[in-house]
């Protein structure tokens, strides 16, 4: 079986119909589960006090804004190269859902920073990279909604899609490389030197799972919508002709 | 109920109300919108005799 049968999109709506509750279920349990368990059930952390529960959403939602927009850039060449009308689907369904993973990173860095960092906002190269990216998603949104022509709207976002690649990579891989920054490195990482405690990383495992399981459940209930819309239009176009 | 979350309350409590009202808003709009152009299609997929895609 070849991965590219889910670019038809009637077999992408069979398989995406029976995987849908499961992806459902599991981002349901997993994201209450780690939100709940975060909030209520872990101490408070020597230096950052109560401040440290903000993590379970900050972490997630960060991971998910930059992941969101390399998947986008997967099925934009896959458009551009094979020319699958459900990979550009998939890529326009994702964008508010990175949007909004964007926003609420931007928002909780804002709120956790105040007290932790003095300031609500600095121009630090992973906050800047950040908002470029958010601005990077608000572009791509509207220029989907500027052009009537699905195929040229799937080309120029597509096109976008691999400059705005540029922000997602940096917003990865800025505190690597640009030491002047305020914000810290990343929180979980494989090296045993730079560990959280269990146990504040087991419920922040648990949020990041349930977050891919929201995103994946998100992006298939929203390339179904679209699926349907570019039917419904074709069906639409055929009575105007008949 | 609430875990005491002592002088950073404001800042925990804002982020978790945020970040919850922007996903359910997220899920609604999606379900609302899926659910809107289904009807949408049944509609036309009935007037036209076709099965329901």
């Amino acid at each position: 079986m070849s991965l590219w049968e889910y670019a038809n999109p009637k077999k992408f709506m069979q398989t995406s119909a029976w995987v849908l509750p499961w992806f459902t279920g599991l981002a349901l349990v997993a994201t209450v589960g780690g939100l709940v368990w975060g909030f209520f059930f872990t101490p408070d952390d020597y230096k950052q006090g109560s401040t440290v529960k903000i993590i379970y959403l900050h972490v997630p939602s960060a991971m998910l804004a930059i992941n969101a927009w390399m998947m986008m850039l997967v099925t934009s060449l896959v458009w551009l190269i094979r020319r699958h009308h459900v990979s550009a689907l998939a890529a326009k369904a994702a964008a508010p859902i990175g949007l909004t993973f964007t926003l609420i990173a931007l928002v909780t860095g804002a709120v956790w920073g105040q007290p932790m960092w003095g300031t609500w906002w600095a121009w630090d190269p992973r906050l800047t990279s950040f908002l470029i990216l958010f601005l990077f998603y608000l572009g791509y949104i509207a220029l989907w909604q500027a052009i009537d022509n699905p195929d040229t709207a799937a080309d120029l976002t597509s096109v976008l899609c691999i400059v705005g690649s540029v922000f997602a990579v940096l917003s990865r891989y800025a505190v690597n490389f640009w030491n002047q920054g305020l914000h810290q490195g990343a929180s979980l990482s494989l090296d045993a030197e730079q560990h959280v405690s269990n146990v504040y990383a087991y419920p922040l495992w648990l949020s990041i799972a349930g977050f891919i399981a929201l995103f994946v459940t998100l992006v298939l209930v929203r390339t179904r919508t679209e699926i349907r819309v570019r039917r419904l239009q074709a069906l639409l176009a055929r009575e105007r002709l008949a | 109920m609430i875990p005491e979350l002592g002088k950073y309350a404001f800042a925990v409590l804002t982020s978790y109300g945020v970040a919850i009202a922007l996903i359910v808003a997220l899920v609604a709009l999606s379900l609302w919108r899926g659910a809107k152009v289904r009807r949408a299609l049944h509609e036309v997929e009935d007037r036209q005799g076709k099965t329901h895609g």
